[in-house]
């Protein structure tokens, strides 16, 4: 029975998930098309609101084309392993107090071990393929996932040691439920740090270079159509929603709000993802791209030293202060 | 300087190479033997008080329906001019029908290369020196030079590669493979006529 | 069905040893700006040597072009470059008054102008966005549409066309402006300078930006003269050479503008330079819209091929072939001018010669197209050899190209 009722709870968070992500495209669209003096989609349904479930189908239908020269079995696994590891930190973020589907005591590490193997099913993608573009483009996410994955988990490191825990809902509640008692302002920054992983983690403008349109027509997914590239296509919004998350978990207090809402205790912590998803967005209005090289500057040069430095703070003050 | 001057000081410097100053408009043209052309070009550009250092265009020309005076079958012709001292001159070398090669230019200016092997693909004329000589325009195995006199305007026959790869839609469409817009009508209805017989 | 990993997946890796490969990039590649392929043989990112192919475009301009009248062959120059046809267009007409000693009235003289600054703007912006759009600035490019609409519902209100305008004629132009146009233009030009500093605020001092461009694909003067560049990109290397001032055409000489010039020779310079140029045009216009005279559109003297104005031209049939204008020269010399001509201008990619030899029939004996772009796309080697597959990218924005002009 117990068995059944977690599956229902998988169930229900993957459909909800899934709609998420539909309306995350629709949602960056219509931001973006804001942005540009333009309207984004207008055509299927009020406003376009149809539009993401018009996209979904389109793909479904397409023709699932395989290079000949491809790695058959690798070719078709890769986006799957992608979504997969992606779906499956979902399972240890706590949306509000005791909406989780996995309370765990090593929630992050887990999520970070997810997001490293998400990266596996770029870097087949890119090989099994069989394109330039497409390996170089997964080069460059390898290099990329590497360096980036460094300064991300140094950066958590001071949430962890002013928590003391791996557990996802304790960071939360270690925080209190007080505006000023959020990581925010004595981990700012690990924030600094946090946030500019993980732009990078999810591909993000500026660091999409894996997918850089203008220089590897589409990185790692060139050879893909249909659902297979939509299956990407979900893995990365699923990307940016669970890196948000964390984001919101270990710095901005999670489901705590300045009131509780009684009937939709997650209220807060969607707000505080989707503040975090329109940041995305808007970075990926305004800015240009770096270029490679630069990019593994700030990641080693920048980041990490920022990062390590910020635990040394971090631990010295907590040795000071008790 | 004057455009005029420019030539008369040229035939000074080199009697043997100029074989006639012609002036149209107010451009003035000097008619070149092709033996010393780098010679003339680089006492153009290098002499301070002409200083012809924007090399503006190459082109070849053939002059079949033109013969007669000084002019041989092709001329290579160079239009230079002198950012800082604004003026210009035209530089048409002579060039033989039976020997079609002249020396390069990509030594003086490397802009120069580009000009070259536009005129070898389509004049036919080659650059001795020159360091990539090879078509540009056209296709590495396309025959004949189409910018000559002689070059019908609707060209002669189709370029291999079309061929190959309309033999390629006719295999497809055995295969059921090919809707066959890559037909010419003239096959079109040579292949309808099989179907009736 | 599966086959041995080995075997299939043949990518060779670049390694320490610097073991190279080839990426053949084009001619269908998002930022390739046409058909370009440029042949690429790399160490893992950086570029050992690149070769750009080019001539899928060719169409045998100058075989067609000695085939056809004078005036027949203005609808080609439409198809070199396609972003600003206007300015070829214009270029081409100005080359063959001057072969044919034809004299066009001074109203002409500023309408053109006007369309070949429009056709600047039109280009630079297209220019400013792709380019934008290359390094990863997406919304400047949909900026820079939104002003460019205004330009070609402009052209289409003047002509009836959006790219392929064929407006100015041998002798003039084809229809004389309206109060409307004048009146949309004038307020164009009076908002334009607020929305190149819209563009200027998301990238001018933008430290990705700046990252991109400062200090990448440097030519000094000296190489870019040697290279054969003009326009922005020579100018980007701190050459003053620009042709509206050089050898005046139209009414170039009869407004005031200045050439920005910069020293740094990089792409950011070049950038600069574009961009100061776009209000220069702008103030251009401006100048022109206030002096622009009463009178005639087209010369006398014009071969035909335009619409004949309701009861001023007498058009009979069998004589339409040339214009009473030429039919007075001919009977005078007996046959058209003989002799060879080049007339360069300054069209938005840098500089647009034609060459032409006229041996006293209706057609050109011989016309070469020096086109810009082709120039262009031949420096490219130097830009980009030793860079990264990124800059590369960066260094076929800057300098501006286009195949079709390239290609001919």
């Amino acid at each position: 029975m117990h068995v059944l009722i977690l599956l229902i709870e998988i169930l229900i968070l993957f459909a909800i998930i899934m709609l998420h992500v539909a309306y995350a495209t629709y949602f960056e669209r219509k931001i973006i098309g804001h942005m540009q003096v333009r309207m984004g989609p207008m055509r299927v349904g009020w406003h376009g609101l149809l539009q993401p479930i018009a996209d979904g189908i389109k793909s479904f239908f397409k023709e699932d084309i395989v290079p000949e020269q491809a790695d058959v079995v690798t070719f078709r696994a890769a986006p799957i392993i992608c979504l997969t590891a992606m779906l499956t930190s979902l399972a240890v973020l706590p949306f509000a107090k005791g909406w989780v589907l996995a309370d765990i005591n090593i929630g992050l590490l887990f999520i970070f071990a997810m997001s490293s193997l998400a990266s596996y099913g770029v870097i087949l993608a890119g090989w099994a393929s069989n394109s330039k573009y497409t390996f170089l483009g997964g080069l460059r996410s390898m290099a990329q996932v590497i360096s980036y994955e460094v300064a991300m988990g140094l950066s958590l490191v001071g949430v962890m040691m002013l928590s003391g825990t791996l557990n996802l809902t304790k960071i939360v509640e270690a925080q209190g439920g007080s505006f000023a008692g959020m990581y925010v302002f004595p981990q700012i920054i690990a924030f600094f740090v946090f946030f500019i992983s993980m732009l990078a983690e999810t591909n993000r403008v500026p660091f999409d270079l894996p997918e850089a349109e203008t220089e590897l027509v589409s990185g790692y997914c060139t050879e893909y159509s249909g659902m297979r590239y939509a299956i990407f296509f979900m893995a990365e919004y699923i990307g940016m929603m669970v890196m948000s998350s964390i984001g919101t978990i270990c710095f901005l207090g999670g489901w705590n709000g300045p009131f509780e809402v009684a009937v939709f205790p997650p209220f807060w912590f969607v707000v505080k993802v989707y503040l975090f998803m329109f940041v995305f967005i808007w970075i990926r209005a305004t800015l240009p791209r770096y270029r490679y090289d630069q990019l593994m500057s700030i990641g080693w040069k920048v980041l990490i030293p920022l990062a390590l430095g910020n635990i040394v703070l971090t631990g010295f003050i907590k040795a000071f202060t008790g | 300087m004057e455009s005029m001057e420019i030539a008369e000081k040229l035939q000074d410097h080199f009697p043997g190479e100029v074989l006639e100053i012609c002036d149209f408009h107010g451009q003035v043209g000097v008619i070149v033997k092709r033996d010393r052309i780098v010679d003339i070009l680089r006492w153009l550009r290098d002499t301070p008080e002409i200083k012809m250092d924007h090399f503006m265009d190459l082109c070849g020309v053939d002059n079949k329906k033109r013969l007669g005076g000084n002019l041989l079958r092709f001329e290579v012709v160079y239009n230079l001019y002198s950012i800082p001292l604004r003026h210009s001159i035209r530089i048409r070398a002579q060039v033989p029908e039976n020997d079609a090669c002249i020396d390069t230019a990509t030594g003086l200016w490397c802009g120069a290369n580009w000009h070259e092997r536009e005129c070898y693909d389509l004049m036919g004329i080659s650059f001795n020196g020159h360091p990539d000589m090879r078509r540009i325009l056209l296709p590495d195995d396309w025959v004949g030079h189409p910018l000559r006199k002689e070059y019908p305007l609707k060209g002669r026959e189709e370029w291999s590669g079309l061929v190959e790869l309309k033999h390629k839609v006719v295999e497809l469409q055995e295969f059921g493979l090919s809707d066959g817009t890559l037909r010419t009508e003239a096959e079109q209805s040579q292949t309808e006529g099989n179907e009736k017989s | 069905m599966t086959r041995p990993i080995s075997k299939t997946v043949n990518v060779p890796v670049a390694d320490g040893d610097g073991e190279r490969y080839t990426l053949k990039m084009g001619p269908q590649h998002p930022a390739t700006h046409g058909v370009l392929r440029v042949d690429l043989e790399l160490d893992g990112e950086t570029i050992i040597k690149c070769s750009p192919q080019v001539g899928y475009l060719h169409r045998g301009f100058d075989k067609i072009a000695e085939n056809r009248t004078y005036a027949q062959s203005l609808i080609l120059t439409d198809r070199l470059d396609y972003i600003a046809a206007m300015a070829n267009n214009v270029g081409y007409c100005v080359a063959v008054e001057k072969l044919l000693g034809i004299s066009v009235p001074l109203r002409a003289k500023y309408i053109r102008t006007i369309v070949c600054e429009m056709s600047r703007i039109a280009s630079h912006l297209l220019w400013l966005a792709t380019h934008a759009l290359d390094i990863g600035a997406m919304t400047v490019f949909l900026y820079c549409f939104r002003e460019r609409e205004v330009m070609l519902d402009l052209f289409e209100e003047l002509c009836g066309a959006r790219l392929t305008f064929s407006y100015p004629r041998i002798g003039g132009v084809r229809q004389d402006v309206t109060r409307s146009f004048i009146d949309v233009l004038q307020q164009f030009v009076a908002e334009f300078p607020v929305h190149i500093g819209e563009y200027e605020t998301l990238i001018d001092t933008n430290r990705i930006w700046l990252k991109r461009t400062v200090g990448i694909g440097v030519l000094s003067a000296a190489e870019a003269l040697e290279l054969g560049l003009t326009g922005a990109c020579l100018r980007g290397s701190g050459v003053d050479y620009d042709i509206r001032k050089h050898r005046p055409y139209d009414a170039y000489d009869l407004v005031d503008f200045e050439v920005p010039l910069s020293n740094d020779g990089d792409i950011y310079a070049r950038y600069r330079c574009r961009m100061e140029e776009l209000h220069q045009s702008a103030r251009i216009i401006q100048q022109c819209i206030d002096q622009l005279p009463p009178g005639p559109i087209i010369s006398e003297d014009a071969p035909d091929l335009v619409m004949p104005l309701q009861g001023q031209r007498k058009v009979e049939a069998g004589s339409s072939t040339y214009g009473t204008g030429l039919i007075r020269l001919l009977e005078e010399h007996g046959q058209y001018p003989v002799g060879d001509i080049y007339v360069s201008t300054e069209v938005p990619k840098g500089e647009l010669g034609f060459y032409f030899i006229s041996d006293g029939s209706g057609r050109p004996y011989r016309m070469h197209v020096r086109s810009p772009s082709f120039i262009h796309i031949g420096a490219l080697p130097a830009l980009a050899e030793g860079s990264m597959i990124a800059d590369l990218i960066a260094n076929i924005g800057t300098l501006d190209v286009v195949l079709g002009e390239c290609d001919r």
